[in-house]
């Protein structure tokens, strides 16, 4: 490979590279704090709802720059809800769970419905929602609890979204982890080589062996570190099979199939879509029922890490997610993006919450960095990209 | 001879990959209305662009003496202080705003800190009125019609003191009266003694309004041809110097011409504009096509050639709709949504690939496939195999000139663009094809290759449709002709019989007997 290519493969991955300077950074600031087997499994706990949250807010962008400013709000609404279903009335956790999606696909129903048929402009649409779910949020909480806070949830709940899977004592070798880790590596490096025989076999362009050794190596020695580091924290977080299922979900449906090809063509020139036969509206409505969808399953995940509801539950997540979108690459105007890129996103952002936290910087401090850095990471990006025209 | 009131010398512009004006000289006499016309990508905005500061000095080579001095533009604040005013071809006002407000925009009149408004209205309402408009400037611009909005930008313009009047296609997007009348207004300025340049692709225009014409072509200027006499210049001469040659062979051949039987019929077809429903925009028309058949469409804009093919296209404009429609000799009724159109083999390639024709941000590969990605997929999973192997048999066969079809579609030529566009329904397997101006705005050697395409499509068996405000186009193609004015079908020959005269006498008709 000769220079101009290292470069220009450098540029496209931009924000990959930044995310490994940063982690860098980090490791030399905090002596190695970021590298242990518990900064991961709190990397991954902590922001487990960015991932899922990024999804669908993904989807939502990819229309056309569109966000849904409620899902913070709507976390802690559902959080309380479920508490009442859970805690106060001790209603089982199966029928509570169902219930709580069914809300969630009630409120993405009418949303969808507000904004693709009524065409209320998506973010006055999720304002609404954002002002009003908190105050309903906390007003149930305040009116089930004392201390506006509603505690404990079931444990056959809390283990279907926190805790380990198989865990073992922290520092011991969690086999399952592991195995699963080479699983998975073995997988990304036989999918990558699979995709270039075939390609090569049809005679299409294709990467060369060393850009493929490279995709794929890479990509199984992330895993391989990420699922070492996890299997001595404890084994794999449950957290981190919904997060890793809905992604792979996801990153199916926006590569691989007609509808996400839609999502992209509405987002790119929505007349075009409609004059190619994509029914539009449908697809502003499936973004926003799609969305209400991930933020129940993310407030699940929430109530669990915590095991109580309260009213603080969801506050900004739906910045988070925005800026993970953004900083992945995600295109404000719509029609672009991928959630590789989001996922890398969302863990640079994470990397860096987690190392501020680690240095203890001061609170007020760190989202002075945290707005610098997100403006930087889309300044950074948007001028790599300028160049390579 | 009179004074030479703008001369630009040696003018070279060059932009990454492409000599855009080479050399070019270019003198304008005082008084006069000097014509530039040229094929599409010829040089002649870019020249105007140039003149006007847009390209700013030192981003080109030669130069412009204005008034006797050599000048250097930096921005268009900068020409436009010397009295050199361009009109471009999209109208620059503000939908929301009064005419008063667009006129004096970026130029408000009155102090530093506020707007002097009683001024800045009783100044409008002056220019208003040399430019023979009777409304208030206090009126919001998009409550006055295309034509009238033109005429905005005229007095926009004399507002700013111009004394050399650039104007851009000025008559694109008018009828026929408002062109005629905006050309006498033109008439009106130069006996005031105006100096103008006009940029049209309107021959007629041009012969009937100019007194020089100079012939841009490739980057550099042909001929100058005098018009000054008491006979106009003829069409056909000047189209030689912007082509190049005797024009013999512009249409390809149609061989083995069959015509079948009638694949797509409409009977007493009425369709209601979408936001004033009481106006009717296509009125009562009956027409068909027949297998294998080229038929044009011929009108003016706004004629609703393009509201009547878009509303046999699955309803996808218009409300009220009523009529008949028969595929095949059976009646259908085909829902709301192109979608339901396409499955009834029915394609609809529009006239604006960048509105709302291509996905510009997405790869020629994801454009091609868009109309009928069922055909590359099984239970919603696309195959991308499969979907590069289409793309690539369709950039062979319309000969796409692209690296690789994973290409951007916002970074092709509008030739290549059009042909994706063109891909792109032909991939989706349509009997019947509607062309709405399948030739704007591309170069003769892509329009030609784009005439091949449209026969072999007919020798295919298809039938199609082709609406085009080309008159030589409609003529050179057609098998059969429609002309449509103001909504009604008003006329229909053989092509054989027709020729431009016989087609503009029955539109002139027709708007009589209105």
């Amino acid at each position: 490979m000769d220079k101009k290519a290292i470069v220009s493969t450098l540029k496209k991955n931009a924000m990959l590279v930044v995310l490994v300077l940063v982690y860098l950074f980090f490791m030399i600031l905090t002596g190695g704090g970021i590298f242990k087997p518990t900064s991961f499994a709190a990397l991954i706990n902590q922001n487990a709802y960015v991932y899922i949250l990024g999804c669908g807010m993904l989807m939502c962008m990819l229309t056309g720059g569109n966000i849904d400013l409620s899902c913070g709000a709507f976390v802690c609404l559902l959080g309380a809800l479920g508490g009442v279903m859970m805690v106060i009335q001790g209603w089982g956790t199966g029928i509570s769970i169902i219930l709580m999606i069914v809300i969630g696909i009630a409120y993405g129903c009418g949303l969808g419905a507000l904004v693709a048929y009524v065409r209320v402009p998506p973010w006055i649409a999720t304002l609404a929602g954002y002002l009003a779910f908190r105050g309903l949020g906390t007003a149930i909480l305040r009116a089930n609890s004392i201390t506006g806070s509603i505690a404990p949830f079931p444990a056959d709940f809390l283990n279907i979204f926190s805790g380990k899977v198989f865990k073992t004592p922290e520092g011991e070798l969690n086999l399952p982890c592991l195995i699963a880790g080479i699983v998975a590596a073995a997988l990304v490096v036989l999918l990558v080589f699979r995709t270039r025989a075939t390609r090569l076999k049809k005679g299409y362009e294709a990467d060369s062996m060393g850009a493929a050794a490279a995709k794929g190596g890479l990509g199984a020695a992330a895993i391989l570190l990420v699922m070492y580091k996890l299997s001595l924290a404890g084994g794999i977080p449950t957290v981190l099979l919904w997060v890793a299922g809905i992604v792979l979900v996801y990153s199916f449906i926006t590569s691989k199939t007609t509808i996400g090809r839609h999502f992209y063509v509405v987002g790119g020139n929505i007349e075009a879509a409609r004059l190619s036969g994509v029914n539009t509206k449908r697809i502003m409505f499936l973004a926003y029922l799609n969305m209400a969808v991930l933020t129940s399953i993310s407030a699940m995940t929430v109530i669990s890490r915590f095991t109580a509801a309260n009213a603080d539950a969801g506050k900004n997540f739906e910045m988070d997610a925005i800026s993970a979108c953004v900083v992945g690459g995600v295109s404000a105007s719509g029609g672009a993006g991928s959630i590789l890129g989001m996922v890398i996103g969302a863990t640079l952002i994470g990397v860096i919450n987690l190392g501020m936290f680690q240095i203890n910087l001061d609170a007020n401090y760190q989202r002075v960095v945290k707005g610098f850095v997100l403006l930087a990471a889309v300044v950074f990006d948007i001028l790599s990209k300028k160049k390579q025209r | 001879m009179a004074k030479i009131l703008l001369e630009m010398r040696n003018i070279t512009k060059t932009f990454p990959g492409v000599k855009a004006l080479d050399n070019v000289n270019f003198q304008v006499e005082e008084g006069e209305i000097h014509a530039l016309v040229g094929e599409n990508g010829a040089g002649k905005s870019t020249l105007m662009n140039v003149l006007s500061g847009i390209y700013p000095y030192g981003t080109y080579e030669g130069d412009i003496v204005y008034d006797g001095k050599v000048c250097e533009f930096h921005n268009i604040k900068d020409s436009e202080k010397l009295g050199i005013v361009i009109i471009h071809q999209e109208l620059a006002l503000v939908p929301e705003m009064t005419i008063g407000e667009n006129m004096y925009l970026g130029n408000e009149c009155g102090h530093k800190f506020a707007i002097d408004w009683n001024k800045t209205y009783s100044e409008a309402d002056k220019y208003l009125k040399m430019v023979g408009l009777s409304e208030s400037s206090k009126t919001q611009v998009k409550d006055i019609g295309t034509g009238k909005q033109q005429l905005v930008e005229i007095a926009k313009a004399l507002a700013k003191n111009a004394k050399l009047l650039i104007l851009d296609e000025p008559t694109s997007s008018l009828n026929e009266e408002d062109s005629r009348a905006l050309l006498d207004l033109m008439l009106e300025f130069k006996k005031q003694g105006m100096t103008m340049i006009i940029i049209s692709h309107k021959l007629n225009e041009v012969a009937y309004v100019a007194d020089t014409i100079t012939v841009v072509r490739d980057g550099a200027t042909i001929e100058t041809i005098d018009n000054s006499g008491d006979e106009p210049v003829s069409e056909e001469r000047i189209i030689k110097g912007m082509v190049g040659r005797e024009i013999t062979n512009r249409f390809p051949k149609r061989e083995n011409v069959k015509v079948g039987d009638i694949q797509l019929e409409v009977d007493h077809w009425t369709v209601h504009h979408p936001l004033y429903p009481e106006r009717k925009v296509v009125d009562d028309v009956s027409m068909y096509v027949r297998k294998g058949e080229v038929v044009g469409i011929y009108g003016l804009m706004g004629a609703g050639r393009t509201e009547l093919a878009m509303s046999i296209f699955g309803q996808t404009y218009g409300t009220n709709i009523t009529g008949e429609m028969k595929i095949d000799g059976k009646p259908v009724k085909i829902r709301k949504g192109a979608d339901d159109a396409i499955k009834h083999k029915i394609a609809y390639v529009t006239e604006d690939r960048k509105g709302n024709g291509l996905v510009l941000s997405q790869s020629i590969k994801v454009n091609t496939s868009l109309a009928h990605l069922d055909a590359i997929s099984s239970k919603t999973v696309i195959d991308g195999d499969k979907e590069y192997a289409v793309a690539e048999e369709y950039r062979d066969k319309l000969k796409i000139k692209t690296p690789t079809v994973e290409q951007l579609v916002g970074n092709l030529s509008g030739g290549n663009q059009q042909k994706v566009l063109l891909a792109k329904w032909m991939f989706a397997e349509p009997d019947i094809m509607l062309l709405d101006e399948p030739t704007r705005g591309i170069d003769v050697g892509a329009k030609y290759e784009i005439y091949c395409i449209i026969n072999e499509l007919a020798a295919a068996g298809k039938s199609v449709v082709m609406i085009s405000s080309e008159l030589p186009e409609v003529l050179g193609l057609s098998d059969r002709i429609y002309i449509m004015n103001e909504g009604k079908m008003v006329g229909e020959m053989k092509a054989s019989e027709a020729t431009q005269e016989s087609i503009m006498s029955v539109i002139l008709q027709s708007g009589r007997g209105a």
